[in-house]
């Protein structure tokens, strides 16, 4: 297994790997604790939190590129996946508020608002967190699994596709927007206390959130990393060029991408259920259409079919969000644009095909040895 | 599963009575055209058939029905006496020994020739299998013996989609090679081939033919005449006339509709 794993990149690609590790969770960590705020290279508590965000934003990337960029079955409501793994950590996190609500309540606020008398059924369980794991890493497969099932199986692809999980994302939006379907209605779940005791506002809280998040994004990595060199990794991208050729070669194409979309939204549901503590709330907007196509945007920009691409895309594109949303909000929405454009236009492989263009490897699979 | 490991279960397929494909009464029609019209043809186990045909005769249609992609109207299919091809999807078909070449060689422009040949192999095809197993060293072995057969061993690790017209279809016809099917369906396989090439799939056809069973869709009379075997004429959708490529050659009926336009 080990052997296998370490066969998954060469050894440049294992040093460049594992140093990006390294400077996610010794590097920052270390330049935010042990320097004095005022040194230059100190980092901020508010850019660790940042960072955190966006390492959730990468775990999307890749669960959008599994699909899209190695499948060819573009996704345009993983939203939902994200969601439903951020509403389930929401949950554990509001109901270990406890009394110390506005109101005082053993119900979370929103509930004695709405003049409940008594918890939901469905939040049952969501005071124990392992209970909550459970449900972070099984719901949104299992959502994904029985949608997947009978899209797949009517033969559903391409651009039909892409709109009826366009129209599955808005549909659940509408519903989580209702006060009635019990998860806060518009406002959704906030003004969180803590996780597992830990008060949420403390920075190290945040700091432990934040490593473990890029603890996981690089097992996730490893994880896709596996699937993608595997025959199956090649069997995904032949479905993606020639369907019907891998029919007649014997594959049952159903299960092949019923197995990479629940995977797909599983990696969704965790990066969610990541994001909801860091950030402090979850509320439908996170389903609104245009929140899934800006996941696809990030892996079209970072470049598909590359793993290391969706990370680059979701970094540049929520990097330059970050910037833009402060310094000029009105435009961002034209940058995202015409980067989106100018991306497709002059790097159809997306800003990673600017480094692998150079790189030899590449070169000896397009020139005969 | 843990019995199958990386070695497939042979599905049994019964020729008893000598014959490997039983068509039988298909009628396929499209928005009213009749593509198939009450068609029956038999291929026999080992044999190598040839089916000729003027465009639109339903040569194509008639693979689409044998590989499940096309479901008939009326008739039935069944390959060997036991499995009825009617009732199976795609995957299945190809599982039970049916190997399709397209007219438009498709092979998978994007991968190697030998990842192309890996992905076809003849190999338990289950999800979990092609996470966790790759090609076992016997298999390499029959995937380098391929690899020379279609005289590709030199491109080996160059993408597909580089290959030449020709050497796409050689390709493909090495896929369904390590496939190792009980029936292959050619459908035009040396459209676009230079002479050379040409004489060389005639030749590697004719050596498939008794291990295989073998049938040739193709316009190419010279190639068909090189083949010289039982050739079967399909027009609008019904068998013309059937026999020796001579007596067929010389069948009014046949001239009318094909060889003399």
């Amino acid at each position: 297994m080990l052997k296998q794993i370490s066969q998954l990149h060469s050894l440049r690609g294992w040093i460049a790997t594992l140093s990006l590790l390294g400077i996610a969770i010794v590097v920052i960590p270390s330049l935010n604790i042990f320097l004095p705020q005022e040194s230059f290279f100190h980092v901020p508590d508010y850019i660790v939190s940042l960072f955190g965000k966006y390492l959730c934003y990468a775990m999307v990337a890749l669960a959008v590129d599994l699909i899209w960029g190695y499948t060819g079955i573009l996704s345009l409501g993983h939203g939902v996946f994200f969601s439903i793994g951020g509403y389930a950590m929401g949950m554990y996190l509001m109901r270990s508020i406890g009394k110390e609500g506005v109101y005082k309540s053993d119900l979370p606020d929103f509930m004695v608002f709405l003049d409940w008398k008594e918890l939901p059924w469905y939040w049952y369980g969501f005071d124990n967190f392992s209970f909550t794991l459970l449900v972070i890493l099984i719901l949104p497969g299992l959502f994904a699994f029985v949608f997947g099932f009978f899209a797949f199986r009517s033969r559903i692809k391409g651009v039909y596709f892409a709109i009826i999980t366009q129209a599955m994302t808005f549909a659940l939006m509408l519903l989580f927007f209702r006060n009635n379907t019990g998860f806060g209605g518009n406002n959704g779940l906030t003004d969180f206390k803590r996780i597992l005791g830990y008060s949420l506002h403390e920075p190290s809280t945040k700091m432990g959130l934040y490593v473990i998040t890029a603890t996981l994004l690089f097992l996730s990595y490893v994880l896709c990393r596996y699937v993608v060199k595997s025959k199956l990794g090649r069997v995904l991208t032949a479905i993606r060029d020639a369907e019907s050729r891998v029919m007649f070669s014997g594959y049952n194409t159903l299960h092949y991408k019923l197995f990479v979309w629940t995977l797909s939204a599983c990696l969704c549901g965790i990066a969610g259920a990541l994001y909801v503590p860091q950030v402090g709330i979850i509320n439908p907007s996170e389903m609104q259409p245009s929140n899934s196509i800006e996941m696809a945007i990030w892996v079209a920009v970072g470049g598909r079919a590359s793993l290391g691409g969706a990370f680059l895309g979701a970094g540049v594109v929520n990097g330059a969000k970050s910037w833009f949303t402060v310094a000029a909000p009105d435009y961002w929405l034209y940058f995202l644009g015409s980067l989106f454009i100018v991306v497709t236009l002059y790097f159809p492989k997306g800003l990673i095909g600017i480094f692998t263009r150079f790189s030899p490897a590449e070169k000896t699979k397009e020139i005969s040895r | 599963m843990s019995s199958a490991e990386t070695q497939v279960k042979e599905e049994s397929v019964n020729t008893m009575h000598g014959c490997i494909l039983y068509v039988e009464g298909v009628t396929v029609s499209f928005d009213g055209f009749k593509a198939l019209d009450d068609l029956n043809v038999y291929i026999d186990d080992g044999e190598l058939r040839c089916i000729i045909g003027p465009n639109g005769a339903g040569k194509t249609t008639m693979m689409d029905v044998v590989t499940g992609k096309t479901r008939p109207d009326r008739g039935t299919v069944f390959f060997g006496q036991n499995h009825d091809l009617t009732e199976m999807t795609e995957y299945e078909i190809a599982h039970l020994g049916i190997g399709r070449k397209f007219q438009k060689p498709t092979v998978f422009q994007n991968h190697t020739v030998f990842e192309n040949l890996e992905l076809a192999f003849h190999t338990n095809k289950n999800v979990w299998m092609s996470l966790t197993k790759s090609l076992t060293g016997e298999q390499r072995e029959k995937t380098d013996e391929v690899l020379e057969t279609i005289g590709l061993v030199n491109q080996m690790n160059l993408r597909a989609g580089l290959l030449s017209h020709g050497q796409k279809q050689w390709l493909e016809i090495g896929m369904l090679l390590v496939q190792d099917p009980r029936l292959l369906l050619i459908d035009e396989p040396v459209a676009g081939m230079t002479h050379q090439e040409t004489e060389a799939t005639v030749e590697l056809l004719k050596s498939l033919a008794g291990k295989h069973s073998v049938v040739v869709v193709e316009h190419e009379m010279d190639f068909i005449r090189s083949i010289a075997n039982r050739v079967t004429v399909l027009h609008e959708g019904r068998v013309l006339a059937d026999g020796k490529m001579e007596d067929v050659q010389n069948d009014p009926k046949v001239i009318e509709v094909y060889l003399g336009s």
